[in-house]
Formats: C-alpha cells, sequence, structure tokens
C-alpha cells in the first residue's frame, strides 16, 4: 500500500541538516505501525513526504501505486484528499465550524452528495463517542473530544492511509488512553493502514510494530 | 528593555506599522497645509492693509463704487482726527489681460505725512501731480514687464486711456499689483469726480479709536475699522470654506486613528499569549496597558512628524498649483509668502497623536483587563473582541446624530451639523459588529467549499470582520456623501445656470475690475445696432448692509418687475405687494444672512441713503456667497442717478447671425473693450470654475479612500497571517491552492460588499446632512439631491475588485510560507 525506498531529506540554509538519510519503508493495508525516535531525527518530515506537503532530495514514494515524484501539486494534494487522513497534536479544528461540518469537510472536499454526508458524518460521531453532539461548537468541547473530532475527519471518508502526528501530546494519560485505543479501533475497522509518530511507548504499545528511526535510518 | 518591548511589535511588522504611520501623517498633513496657506494668504491681506493704512490708526470705506468725498471733509474737521488722508480705488481693466490692476488715487500732501509707503523714491514730486502719471508697486511692474517711463493703458469706460509709469514705489511687495496717482486725476480718468473709495484717519494723541469708532455717525452702507482688522472680513468670507476643507482633513485623520484602532486591536488580539505571559512575569495591568500605548505613542509621534512636514510640502505645491485660494476663486492676485504657523503646527502635531493613541487606549485597556491565565490558553482571542458585540452605544450615538443634525448653526458655522456627521459616523462604525451579523446571516449557503468556508469563517468572527471594515466604512462613507453632495452641487448649478442665461448672447464691458462700463451712449448705440430683437442691460455693484458682514452685491436688471416670476429660479413663495415700495429679489444666501424672508422689508443703500425695498421673493443664486439683491434698473437709475451699466444681455432678431452683431458691436467699440460670451461658453467656464474649486475636495476624498483600502487590506493581510495553521491544516486534509486562495478572495469580497453596503448607506445619510444642513448653514444654498449613479456603480466595482485582489494577494503571501510549519506553531 505504501512503499517508501531509499528516501533522503535535507533542509538548506546556513546551517543546513540532514534529516533523513536512505530511509525505506514498506507498509501493507491494514497495518497499523508506530514510528519512535529523538526529536529532530525526521519523524515528522518523514509523515509530510509521505503526505506529499513536501519533496525529497532523493528516493521514491508510492502511495496505493502511484509514486508521488511524477505529480504536481495540485495532483498530489487530489491524492491526499482521497487516500489520506491526518491526525494532528493540536486537533486543528475549525473554529468556526461545528462539529459535524468539521467531520464533513473531507467528503465536501471529494463533492459527496449532502444527504450521503450528513448520513456518514452521524455514523462517524456515534463512532468516535460523540453522537448528537454534531452542533456543537469546537470551544465547547473538551481537549480529548476535540481531537475525537480530529479521529472522524481523518477517517470519514475512508483513506488507504492514516498519518497520526503525536496525536495525545496536548492530552492527559487517561484521555490519552482512550484516544489510542479510539484511534487503533477506527483504523482497525476501516481496515486502513496507518503510521502513528510518538514519543510515548505506551502509545506505541498499540501499534502492530514500532520502528525507530535514528540517524542511519530505521531500527527495530 | 521597556524600549524593546515597545518597538519590537512595530518592527516586527514594518508594513503594518508603517501603513499606520503613513494614515496619521496623511490626516495631520492636509490639516497643517490647508491652515498655512489660508493663514498665509490671510496674513498677506492684513498686511496689505497694514502697509495701505501707513500710520492710520482706522479707515473708512463704502460700497465699492465709492462715496461722496463730502463724507471726507466732515471727518477731517471732527473732533479727534489729526490727519485724514482721502483715497479711491480701482481695479481697472487692462485690455488684453483677464486679471484688473488696482489703481489707487491718493492725495499726496495727506499720504505723504501718513501712508508712506505710496511713496516712490527719489520721484519728481511733481510727477506725483500730473494727471497721467502712475507709480508701480515691484509687483506689478514684474507682472506688467514695464518700466519707468514706459507708458500703461487702462480703460475707463469703453475707452482707452494711456499713463505714463514715473517711478517704483517704495513699499516692499506687500501691497500686491497696485498703481498709484493723484486722486484728482484718477477721480477724473475713472468718471468719479467727487467720489472716495476710503479716508484713512490719524487720530489726536489721547483719543481712544474704539470710542472714536463707536461715536461715529457714517452715512448709510459705510463702516470703520481698525487696518489690523481688515483681514477678519476676509477670514470670514473664507471660513465656511475653510471649515468644510478642516472637517475632510479632520475625516482623514479619524480615519487613520480608526486604522490604528483595527490594526491594534488585531495585533493585540494575536499578540495575546505574550501579553498574558508579561503579566504573568510580574508586569502590572498599568504596565501592560502603558506599553501598548507607547506603541500608539510611537506611531503617532512618527506620523505626526511625518505629517507635519509633508503638510508643509503640500502647501506649497498646493499654492503652486491651485493658489492660495485652494481653487475657491478668494484671494486672486495674491501670491503670499508661506508662513509657518507654530499655533497651527502644534494643533495638528497634537491631533495626531491623539488620533493615534485613542485608536490604540480600547486595545490597550482590554489587554491589560485580560484575564493572564485565560489569555495564555489558544483560543482565548475572541475574548478581545466580546466588547465590540455591544451595540448600545453605537445605537445612542445614531440617535444623537438624528438630533444633531436638527440643530441651528451657530455664529453661521454648521456645527452640529459636523457633530451630527461625526455621531453617525461613530455610531456605525460601533455598530459594525451587529451590522455586520446581520448582513451575513443573509447570505445563502452555497455547495462551493470555498465559499462556504469563507462565509462561515465571517460569520463566526463578525466582530473581527467589522475590525476590518471600521476604515473601509469611514472611508466609501465619506467618498460617496462627498460624490452625491458634489453631484448634487453641480447638477443643480448646471440646471441654474440653464435657466439664468436665457439670452443667445452676452456681453460685458469687464469680466475682472470696475473701471469699464457702458455710459447711457454706449448703450444707445448697441442698440442701434441691427440684428438685436431684444436688450437688457444689467448694472451690479456691492454695497454694505451691515458692516460686520462683507458686501452684498445689487444687481439691477431691466425689466425685473416684469418679468421676475418667470425668469428668476424661484425658492419659496412670492409676495404680494401693494406697490407703495419698489420690490426686491434676495438671493437665498442673502434672505439666509440678513434673516428675510418674502413680505419683509430691507434697506439698500444708494447715493449714501437708505432706500426701503419690500422683498419680493428669494431666488436662487450659486454665485455670490455673500448674498445678492436684485431690483429693476428703472427703480436703481432713479434712486441712484448711476444710469450706466456693467453687462448686456442680447437676443437676436430672427435670421441674424451671432458672428454679425458681435462683429457690429466690436466695430463700433474696438474688440479689445468688451467681452462676449454666449451662454454656452459661460456655462463651461462656470463649471470648470466649479470642478475647480472642488480639486481639493477630490483630493482629500482621495486620500481618505486611499486609506481606507489601506486599512482594508493591512486587516486582512494581518488575519490571513493569523489563519496559517487554519491554511496548513485545510492543505492536510486536501484543500488545493487554488481552493484557498478562492476562499479568501471571497472573504475579501464579501467584507468590502458589507463595508460597501453600510458606507453606502451611511454615506447617503451623510450627504443627506451635508446637503440640507452644512451647505445650506455654510453657504445658504439650496440644491436638488442628485445621485450619480454610474460612478458611485464604478467606484463600488473597482473597490471590491480591489479589496478581492487584495485579500488574495494576502493569502498568496501566507501560502509562501510551509504549510506543514504552520500547523507546528503556537505563536
Amino acid at each position: 500500500m505504501l512503499s517508501v525506498r531509499h528516501l533522503s531529506k535535507s533542509y538548506p540554509g546556513p546551517r543546513s541538516r540532514d534529516v533523513l538519510h536512505d530511509v525505506s519503508l514498506e507498509l501493507g493495508a491494514g497495518e497499523y505501525v508506530a514510528i519512535m525516535g529523538e526529536s529532530g531525527v525526521g519523524k515528522s518530515t518523514l509523515l509530510n513526504l509521505i503526505a506529499g506537503l513536501d519533496a525529497p532530495d532523493s528516493g521514491s514514494i508510492e502511495l496505493g501505486g502511484t509514486a508521488l515524484a511524477g505529480l504536481d501539486d495540485d495532483a498530489r494534494t487530489r491524492l491526499r484528499r482521497e487516500k489520506i487522513g491526518f491526525v494532528f497534536q493540536a486537533f486543528h479544528v475549525l473554529p468556526y465550524l461545528d462539529i459535524a461540518r468539521n467531520v464533513e469537510l473531507p467528503l465536501a472536499l471529494l463533492d459527496v452528495p449532502p444527504m450521503d454526508r450528513q448520513r456518514r458524518v452521524a455514523t462517524m460521531l456515534d463512532a468516535v463517542g460523540l453522537g448528537g453532539r454534531g452542533g456543537s461548537l469546537p470551544r465547547e468541547l473538551s481537549g480529548g473530544e476535540l481531537q475525537r473530532v480530529a479521529i472522524a475527519r481523518a477517517l470519514i471518508h475512508e483513506p488507504a492511509l492514516v498519518l497520526a502526528d503525536e496525536p495525545t501530546g496536548n492530552l492527559d494519560p487517561d484521555n490519552a488512553a482512550q484516544v489510542l485505543e479510539l484511534l487503533r479501533e477506527c483504523v482497525k475497522t476501516r481496515g486502513a493502514a496507518a503510521i502513528l509518530v510518538t514519543h510515548s511507548d505506551r502509545a506505541a504499545a498499540t501499534a502492530d510494530r514500532v520502528l525507530r528511526l535514528t540517524a542511519a535510518g530505521f531500527t527495530g | 528593555m521597556t524600549w524593546r518591548l515597545v518597538t519590537g511589535p512595530i518592527l516586527q511588522h514594518p508594513g503594518r506599522s508603517l501603513l499606520c504611520v503613513l494614515a496619521i501623517a496623511m490626516g495631520v498633513a492636509l490639516g497643517f497645509a490647508v491652515q498655512l496657506i489660508n493663514g498665509s494668504a490671510i496674513s498677506e491681506f492684513t498686511r496689505a492693509a497694514q502697509t495701505l493704512a501707513g500710520k492710520a490708526d482706522l479707515t473708512v470705506r463704502g460700497a465699492r463704487n465709492g462715496f461722496d468725498e463730502a463724507v471726507y471733509a466732515a471727518l477731517a474737521q471732527r473732533d479727534g482726527v489729526a490727519l485724514a488722508s482721502p483715497a479711491l480705488e480701482v481695479d481697472a481693466k487692462l485690455p488684453g489681460r483677464d486679471e484688473p490692476l488696482r489703481i489707487i488715487g491718493i492725495d499726496v500732501f495727506r499720504a505723504g505725512r501718513l501712508q508712506p509707503a505710496l511713496f516712490a523714491e527719489g520721484a519728481d514730486l511733481l510727477d506725483s501731480l500730473r494727471a497721467d502719471t502712475v507709480f508701480l508697486s515691484a509687483a506689478a511692474i514684474e507682472w506688467l514687464g514695464a518700466g519707468r517711463g514706459d507708458s500703461l493703458t487702462v480703460q475707463s469706460g469703453l475707452a482707452q486711456r494711456t499713463l505714463r509709469v514715473a517711478g517704483t514705489l517704495t513699499t516692499d511687495d506687500t501691497l500686491g499689483r497696485v498703481a498709484v496717482m493723484d486722486i484728482a486725476a484718477a477721480q477724473a480718468l475713472f468718471d468719479r469726480v467727487g467720489r472716495l473709495s476710503r479716508v484713512d484717519l490719524r487720530l489726536a494723541p489721547g483719543v481712544d479709536t474704539d470710542r472714536f469708532i463707536a461715536t461715529l455717525d457714517l452715512p448709510p452702507g459705510m463702516t470703520a475699522e481698525r487696518p489690523r482688522d481688515a483681514g477678519s472680513a476676509t477670514d470670514r468670507m473664507t471660513r465656511a470654506y475653510r471649515v468644510n476643507l478642516d472637517v475632510l482633513a479632520l475625516v482623514a485623520l479619524f480615519t487613520g486613528g480608526l486604522l490604528v484602532f483595527s490594526t491594534q486591536a488585531l495585533s493585540v488580539a494575536q499578540r495575546r499569549c505574550q501579553i498574558a505571559l508579561l503579566r504573568v512575569l510580574g508586569h502590572t495591568r498599568r504596565q501592560v496597558a502603558g506599553l501598548l500605548l507607547a506603541e500608539g505613542l510611537m506611531l503617532g509621534i512618527v506620523g505626526a512628524g511625518l505629517g507635519l512636514a509633508g503638510g508643509l510640502a503640500l502647501a506649497r505645491i498646493a499654492m503652486e498649483i491651485v493658489g492660495a485660494d485652494l481653487g475657491a476663486g478668494y484671494f486672486r492676485g495674491v501670491a503670499p509668502n508661506l508662513r509657518i504657523s507654530p499655533t497651527a503646527a502644534l494643533t495638528f502635531g497634537l491631533l495626531g497623536l491623539a488620533a493615534a493613541l485613542a485608536g490604540s487606549l480600547g486595545p490597550a485597556l482590554e489587554a491589560a483587563r485580560a484575564a493572564p491565565a485565560a489569555a495564555l490558553k489558544s483560543g482565548d482571542d475572541q475574548r478581545a473582541f466580546a466588547a465590540l458585540r455591544l451595540p448600545w452605544t453605537g445605537i445612542a450615538c445614531l440617535a444623537a446624530g438624528a438630533i444633531l443634525a436638527s440643530l441651528p448653526p451657530i455664529d453661521d458655522l454648521p456645527v452640529f451639523g459636523y457633530l451630527a456627521i461625526a455621531a453617525l459616523l461613530m455610531g456605525t462604525i460601533l455598530s459594525l459588529p451587529v451590522l455586520t451579523a446581520f448582513l451575513l446571516a443573509r447570505i445563502p449557503r452555497t455547495r462551493y467549499l470555498a465559499v462556504t468556508l469563507a462565509i462561515e469563517q465571517l460569520r463566526a468572527r463578525p466582530a473581527q470582520a467589522a475590525l476590518s471594515l471600521a476604515t473601509i466604512v469611514a472611508a466609501v462613507s465619506l467618498a460617496v456623501s462627498m460624490a452625491v453632495m458634489v453631484s448634487s452641487f453641480r447638477t443643480s448649478v448646471d440646471a441654474w445656470l440653464e435657466g439664468i442665461l436665457p439670452a443667445d448672447l452676452y456681453l460685458r464691458a469687464s469680466s475682472g475690475g470696475d473701471s469699464a462700463f457702458f455710459t447711457e451712449a454706449d448703450q444707445s448705440r448697441i442698440r442701434a445696432v441691427p440684428g438685436i430683437a431684444r436688450l437688457e442691460f444689467l448694472r451690479w455693484q456691492q454695497v454694505l448692509l451691515d458692516p460686520a458682514r462683507p458686501r452684498v452685491t445689487l444687481l439691477a436688471r431691466d425689466g425685473v418687475d416684469t418679468d421676475a416670476e418667470r425668469r428668476l429660479p424661484l425658492v419659496g413663495a412670492i409676495a404680494t405687494t401693494d406697490g407703495s415700495l419698489p420690490r426686491a429679489w434676495l438671493s437665498e444666501p442673502a434672505a439666509a444672512l440678513y434673516d428675510r424672508t418674502p413680505g419683509n422689508r430691507i434697506a439698500i443703500p444708494l447715493n449714501g441713503r437708505m432706500h426701503e425695498f419690500i422683498v419680493a421673493g428669494i431666488w436662487r443664486d450659486y454665485a455670490r456667497q455673500n448674498g445678492a439683491v436684485l431690483i429693476d434698473r428703472a427703480t436703481y437709475m432713479a434712486l441712484s442717478d448711476d444710469h450706466s451699466a456693467n453687462d448686456a444681455g442680447i437676443w437676436l432678431a430672427p435670421g441674424a447671425a451671432t458672428a454679425d452683431v458681435t462683429q457690429a458691436i466690436e466695430t463700433g467699440f474696438g474688440a479689445e473693450a468688451i467681452e462676449f460670451a454666449t451662454p454656452g461658453e459661460i456655462r463651461a467656464l462656470s463649471l470648470s470654475i466649479f470642478d475647480r474649486t472642488f480639486t481639493v475636495t477630490y483630493a482629500l476624498e482621495a486620500a481618505a479612500v486611499l486609506i481606507g483600502l489601506v486599512g482594508l487590506s493591512s486587516a486582512i493581510g494581518s488575519q490571513v497571517l493569523a489563519r496559517r495553521r487554519e491554511f496548513g491544516m485545510l492543505r492536510h486534509i486536501g484543500v488545493t491552492r487554488g481552493q484557498i486562495a478562492r476562499m479568501l478572495a471571497t472573504e475579501g469580497f464579501v467584507v468590502a460588499a458589507v463595508g460597501l453596503v453600510i458606507g453606502s448607506v451611511l454615506g447617503f445619510a451623510m450627504s443627506f446632512i451635508l446637503i440640507h444642513v452644512v451647505n445650506r448653514q455654510s453657504f445658504h444654498w439650496g440644491m436638488q439631491m442628485h445621485v450619480p449613479l454610474v460612478g458611485l456603480a464604478l467606484f463600488v466595482a473597482v473597490m471590491l475588485a480591489l479589496a478581492t485582489v487584495t485579500a488574495r494577494l494576502a493569502g498568496r503571501q501566507a501560502m509562501t510560507g510551509d504549510a506543514v510549519r504552520a500547523v507546528k506553531e503556537d505563536w
């Protein structure tokens, strides 16, 4: 489903920095992988390269059989829209849309008919434990609830790959545990592959396998 | 450290800070320039009057065409008068020149002791007494290109007389362009034997001037004043125009203050966490407020400084291009030196500072009041705008505006009219969050995601949208109100010109000056010209009805008693008269200034006596701001014994050609002695003068619109930057750059549209006050409201396009950064 081969990335500038060097990764459908590593080693950079938000210096990425290198920005965006769901550390829920419309966003982007959208949003909110809260505004929700909204938004369009970057970094342990359990359950139920970037051993333990990223590439 | 805390935020967003500085500077510069120009012109007038009066304690004046010289004899013999010096002043027409030359006839033996500036150094004394010699001021010599021994041709009646330049006056340039000659020679030359224009009096030591003036029993239509007060009449004449320009400059300054307010409010909301951190680290509320006010003060100091320098430069340029009267036609022939007024500099400098400080005050107090713990949390920035959502102050201001608009003027100035406009402006701006929310709620839902996101974002944050709108609403309302007012005025003037110019051709002895006229014999010769079906002569002169006011124009036209009801652009009712008194028709300004209505009586000084007239009706007149009185010429001739005329209206006989008639008259009098104009030419000239008068207004309007646009783009830009994380997230979930650009363009379009709707409604309300309160109370002119639909539609389209492009550009700037990094940004 995801094939990352010999990926290298450095950031130029007065203090240029090699972030990733010759990194390779294969991920099958439905596989749930955790990536751990020290700060600055390139975990988030790897997610961004996979999502087509950044371009590697060398190496290749194939997502669902499509090589990212041959796509322009709009095509990469469309691919991301269809095949990827994102969960961020800081939730990033639009404050001016209610919960239902936040979750509905990816479906709207994919031009799903409105009636179908409403039905799927209601189902999804039920799945993440926010049934009946669709009309609430983000400011009325707690951090844990906001991350549930983010998970619902990441999975509503049934992506092939979910990328979660420190999804529990802003949550207390209890909420973190609930969110991780929910994320795994939702991913597995929908047959999506997922990459979880985290510093937390407890979070990593929820994955099928754990990879450690170092300056020399993946270990473990 | 404090310095860094103050300058840091300013330097962090140099573009935004620069816009605030420029907006303040623009308002200060405009106001300062208007004051400098007018102050210099008035000062030049006063200096000229003082130079002319010399050592005199007071000057006695009468109607523009003079008074009986017996008045001089009576004044000279009066107790307390040490010396009296008579003078005759005539603005003489010079063939081939548009502007007249002021010729002053003096009694050299008396003026020599009182007015030394009117003498030529080393001149032959006999030249001062000769009938055909004049002495020119340096300014006149430069203007005419003439020197000692050269000849100078002037027109008296329709005849040309040649004089010899005998020397240069010793005076400096304060007198402007003048010529001096013997008084008896001047009286003879201009057919004014026995007439004087002024008498300058030196009082005996110990005589109190004010008490002496109070005891003077002058003939009707005459007045006495100290030379130093000479500028006050001119000052009063120009005051309404100047005050209007000052108010426009203050509106520009207000718009600048609004820009500071919206910029600081958005900036403080964005820096809420940073400011909370200062509180956590130990800064008191007062210190936080002080830091934020100091930011505003810094912007104000730089803006005011730049504004004063800019105002000085603007004044120099404006005086070069449109003249000392800013195009209004008050100071023709005056070329004053620019005098820097410390008072004006201080006033407008402080106004600039006040605008910047007032703009910073609200955001500073709100930030200081914020609870640090809550403010440190992300998402608390919405609390910063909570106060803006309360509409009551705005509603109170709007109500006050409606009441103020109905109040009368103070000392002939529409003070309450201006305050009403200020209250409406303030009320609307304070009500913007509510109005914005109301309008946004009426936008229908759409299936386009970019549009939906844009509308939802605006609906959820009406207070921020209102901040973006504040400057554009102020600017649009100003532009719309001025456009409607000027268009109404211009349309009314155009219609008025069409009505008051019924003849086929107009003939006048001189368009400038008062030395040229048609004698009775001239009038008979014109009547005899073939091809003329009908001829109407007009005599005009300036008469003094009230010593405290500028002179009124007295118009005496043939046939007024029979055709006034049909020919005049009358407003209101006509008085029925029993014929016991002659009828007078007052212009709107004259009726307002002298508080007369149809049926009232009015006394007019003619030939040294007051004559009672009955006010038969009020007519619309845009040509004479100080008022005009129209009477029948037959009545005028009987009462004044003046049978001359200045102008004539000519109706051609069927089949007669204009060219043939003009050629016949020119052959009789000489082409240089007379001037012809068709109604079309007069209309075109009048409208071009009208447009020139409003040149400065257009400039101020453009400046305000510019500030408004800059304010809108600045606010959109800063809000877009603050939403970079949002855009980053949208990019992550699959929104293309193009969709984000469309979303921002939609936001810009919608914000501008809301601003244009609110600004236009406010502008129409303001134009109503400008037309029916400010103009009427300032200039006493009535006019029909006319909305320039095409011009306004174009203006709206341009503003919408600019706002849309601005928002899109701001979005592009925000998207140039790494969308990936943006989602990681905490501040």
